[in-house]
C-alpha cells in the first residue's frame, strides 16, 4: 500500500478513530440493550413460531399459535377486560390530574407545594405495597371501608367482589399514577412565559379563555406522554391483579388480565410457545393503541 | 441549566391572583384520601395481630407494639426480610448505578460523535422506549431461562442496566448542555477521549445523571413482574415479591393465629416504603426536572 499523507486522509483516519471511540462508548449500553431488549424479543419471535407436541416434539407452527390467540376464550375474556378498564379509567385519571395541574398552576391555591408533592408520593410507593395497603382497606377481614360502613349502619361493599373488582384496581392505579400525570401537566404548564398571560388579560381574556387559549394548547404535546404510558399501564396491567389474587381467589381468575394469562402459561402451564407469541401479540397491541390514543388526543404534538 | 424548568421559572403576573378557599379545599380533600392508606399503614404498624382485627383502622391499639412487630420482622425466619431488603438495595443500586452510567457515556457518544449508524441507532432506541416494560418480562423469563440464567442476581440486574428512555434523555441533555468547542479544547490540550468526557463531559451531565438514577432506582426498588417470573428460590427475592408471597401465605391460612402474619407484611411494608420517601423528599428538583425534559419536545 501507498502511504498517503493528504490532510484529507488524515482526516479520515481521525473521523474513523472518533467513530470508534463512540462505539466504545455506546457498548455497555447496547450490550445490556441487547441481552435485555433485542434478545427476548426476538428469541420470543423465534418461540412463538413453533409448537410443543406429545408426539413428535417440537415442529414449525408458522402463525398457528398468533391465530389460535383469535379464538382463544381465555385470552379474549382478558383483553375485553383491559380494553374496558382503558376506557374507564384512563380518561377518569388524566381528567383529576389535568384539574389538579390546572388548580395548583393557578396560584389560588393555599400550600400549594405541600400539595403537589403528597399527590405525587404515591408513585414512589412500589404497585405491590400500594396493591397491599388498599387490598387491606377494601378487604373483608380487617378493612377500614367495612369498619366504617358498619359504624354507619350501612351494609359493607364487597370491593373485592367480582362486581367491584375492577373499580377497586381502578382506585389504586389512579392514586399510584394521578400525581404523576399531575406533574407532567404543571411541567408543561410552568413552561407557558408570563409574558403571554400578561398579553391575554391585556387583551381582555378571562380566566376560562386562558385555560382553553393558552393552558390547553400548551398541556397537549405532555397530554400525548401521559396516554401513552397510561395506555401500555392499562393493557400490560399485572401488578394490582396479581397481588389481589391471594386476597380474591375466586374473582382474579389465573387468564383476569392477558398478562396474568400469558405469566402463568410461561411459568406454571409451561407453554412457552404459546405465551411468546401472547407476549408479541399483546405487546404489538399496546404499542398500536398507544399511537392511535395519542394521535386523537395530541394530533398535532404526537411523539411516536 | 435546565436542571428544574419546573420549579426555577418565575411566574410574576400583572396582579396576583386571589386565593380560592373553594378550590384549597377541593385540592386538599384529594390530598387527604391520597394520604389514607399511608397514614392507615403507620397506625397498623404499630398493632399487634388481634388490635389489628378488633380496632378502628385508623386509630391505634389498645398496645403500642411497633418495635415489637419490627423485632419479629427482622428475626422471622432467620431474618429473612433483612435478606430482602438486602436484595432490592443491591439489584436497584447496581441496576439503576449501571444503568445512569452505560446512559450517560452512549448519549453522549450519540450527541457529541458523528460516525456511521449513528442515526439508525437512535431510531432503534427511541423504537425501544416504545416497548413497554413489562411485555419483556416473559420473553425475559424464556430466554434467560433457555441460558441459565434463571434464578441468578444477573436475571434481575441485566433488565435494569437498559434504559433507553435514559439514554435518549442523557442525548438530549448532552446536545444542550456540553458545549463542542469545550471538547475540541480539551483534546488541543492533549486529553484523550476518555479523559476528556470523565473530566468535563460527565460533570456538565450531572443534573441528567441524577435524574435517570432516581427514576431507575425507583423502578427497580418497585419491580414486581421481572423478580416474580425469574427467581425462584425465596432467599434471592427482593421486597416486592417477598412481601407478596407472605400476603399469599397469610390469606392461604385465613386468620392464622399461630403465624400472625399481617403485622409482619404491614410493618415490612412501611418500612420498605420509607427508603424511597425519603430520597424523594429530598431530591424533589431532579424529578420534576426530569419529569420536564421528558414530557417537552425537542
Amino acid at each position: 500500500m501507498i502511504p498517503r499523507t493528504s490532510t484529507a486522509a488524515r482526516a479520515g483516519r481521525a473521523r474513523r478513530r472518533k467513530g470508534r471511540v463512540a462505539w466504545l462508548f455506546l457498548a455497555p449500553f447496547l450490550v445490556a440493550f441487547s441481552a435485555s431488549i433485542v434478545g427476548p424479543l426476538v428469541y420470543a419471535g423465534y418461540l412463538s413460531a413453533y409448537k410443543k407436541q406429545l408426539v413428535g416434539g417440537t415442529s414449525f407452527a408458522g402463525a398457528e399459535n398468533y391465530l389460535r390467540a383469535f379464538s382463544d376464550p381465555l385470552f379474549i375474556e382478558g383483553v375485553g377486560r383491559v380494553l374496558g378498564f382503558l376506557a374507564v379509567q384512563v380518561p377518569i385519571m388524566l381528567g383529576i390530574s389535568l384539574l389538579a395541574a390546572l388548580a395548583i398552576d393557578s396560584g389560588r391555591l393555599g400550600a400549594t407545594k405541600g400539595a403537589r408533592i403528597l399527590l405525587f408520593l404515591p408513585y414512589a410507593i412500589p404497585a405491590v405495597v400500594a396493591t397491599l395497603m388498599w387490598g387491606y382497606i377494601f378487604g373483608g377481614q380487617f378493612g377500614l371501608v367495612g369498619q366504617v360502613a358498619r359504624a354507619a349502619g350501612l351494609p359493607t361493599p364487597d370491593l373485592l367482589g367480582s362486581g367491584l373488582m375492577m373499580f377497586s384496581i381502578g382506585n389504586i392505579v389512579t392514586w399510584s399514577f394521578m400525581g404523576y400525570n399531575m406533574l407532567i401537566f404543571y411541567a408543561a404548564l410552568r413552561s407557558v412565559p408570563a409574558e403571554v398571560y400578561e398579553a391575554a388579560e391585556i387583551d381582555g381574556a378571562g380566566e376560562f379563555r386562558k385555560a382553553w387559549a393558552i393552558k390547553m394548547p400548551a398541556i397537549r404535546p405532555s397530554l400525548a406522554v401521559a396516554v401513552i404510558f397510561s395506555v401500555i399501564g392499562s393493557i400490560q396491567l399485572f401488578n394490582e391483579p396479581s397481588v389481589l389474587q391471594a386476597l380474591s381467589p375466586a374473582v382474579i381468575t389465573t387468564n383476569y388480565t392477558p398478562n396474568l394469562y400469558t405469566y402463568n402459561l410461561a411459568f406454571s402451564g409451561s407453554q412457552a410457545n404459546y405465551s411468546a407469541a401472547l407476549a408479541i401479540l399483546l405487546g404489538g397491541m399496546t404499542v398500536v393503541i398507544a399511537y392511535v390514543a395519542q394521535w386523537f388526543v395530541a394530533r398535532r404534538d404526537r411523539i411516536l | 441549566m435546565a436542571t428544574s424548568v419546573a420549579s426555577t421559572v418565575p411566574r410574576t403576573r400583572a396582579s396576583k391572583p386571589r386565593r380560592s378557599w373553594l378550590l384549597t379545599v377541593a385540592v386538599w380533600t384529594l390530598v387527604a384520601y391520597f394520604m389514607v392508606p399511608l397514614v392507615w399503614l403507620a397506625i397498623n404498624a404499630t398493632k399487634t395481630n388481634s388490635d389489628l382485627f378488633e380496632t378502628f383502622g385508623l386509630a391505634f391499639g389498645d398496645s403500642f407494639a411497633l418495635f415489637a412487630n419490627v423485632g419479629n420482622l427482622l428475626s422471622y425466619q432467620d431474618g429473612i426480610y433483612i435478606r430482602w431488603f438486602g436484595n432490592t438495595v443491591l439489584y436497584s443500586v447496581v441496576g439503576a448505578g449501571g444503568a445512569a452510567v452505560f446512559a450517560a457515556l452512549g448519549g453522549y457518544a450519540l450527541a457529541k460523535y458523528d460516525f456511521r449508524g449513528r442515526r439508525a441507532l437512535i431510531a432503534t432506541i427511541l423504537g425501544a422506549t416504545a416497548v413497554p416494560g413489562t411485555a419483556l418480562a416473559v420473553p425475559t423469563y424464556l430466554l434467560f431461562a433457555k441460558v441459565g440464567l434463571i434464578n441468578t442476581e444477573a436475571a434481575v440486574i441485566i433488565p435494569a442496566l437498559a434504559s433507553p428512555f435514559g439514554l435518549f434523555l442523557m442525548m438530549v441533555y448532552a446536545r444542550e448542555a456540553i458545549p463542542t468547542a469545550l471538547i475540541e479544547a480539551a483534546r488541543i490540550d492533549g486529553a484523550g477521549e476518555f479523559r476528556v468526557f470523565w473530566s468535563i463531559g460527565m460533570r456538565l451531565l450531572t443534573p441528567a445523571f441524577v435524574t435517570v438514577l432516581l427514576f431507575q432506582l425507583v423502578a427497580t426498588w418497585n419491580n414486581y413482574f421481572l423478580p416474580l417470573i425469574v427467581l425462584n428460590q425465596s432467599d434471592k427475592f427482593p421486597l416486592t415479591v417477598g412481601l407478596s408471597l407472605w400476603n399469599s401465605l397469610a390469606n392461604a391460612g385465613g386468620v392464622n393465629v399461630a403465624e400472625p402474619l399481617y403485622p409482619l407484611v404491614i410493618t415490612g411494608s412501611l418500612l420498605a416504603v420509607l427508603p424511597l420517601c425519603v430520597a424523594f423528599f429530598f431530591l424533589q428538583r431532579y424529578w420534576q426536572s426530569g419529569m420536564a425534559t421528558g414530557s417537552v419536545k425537542e
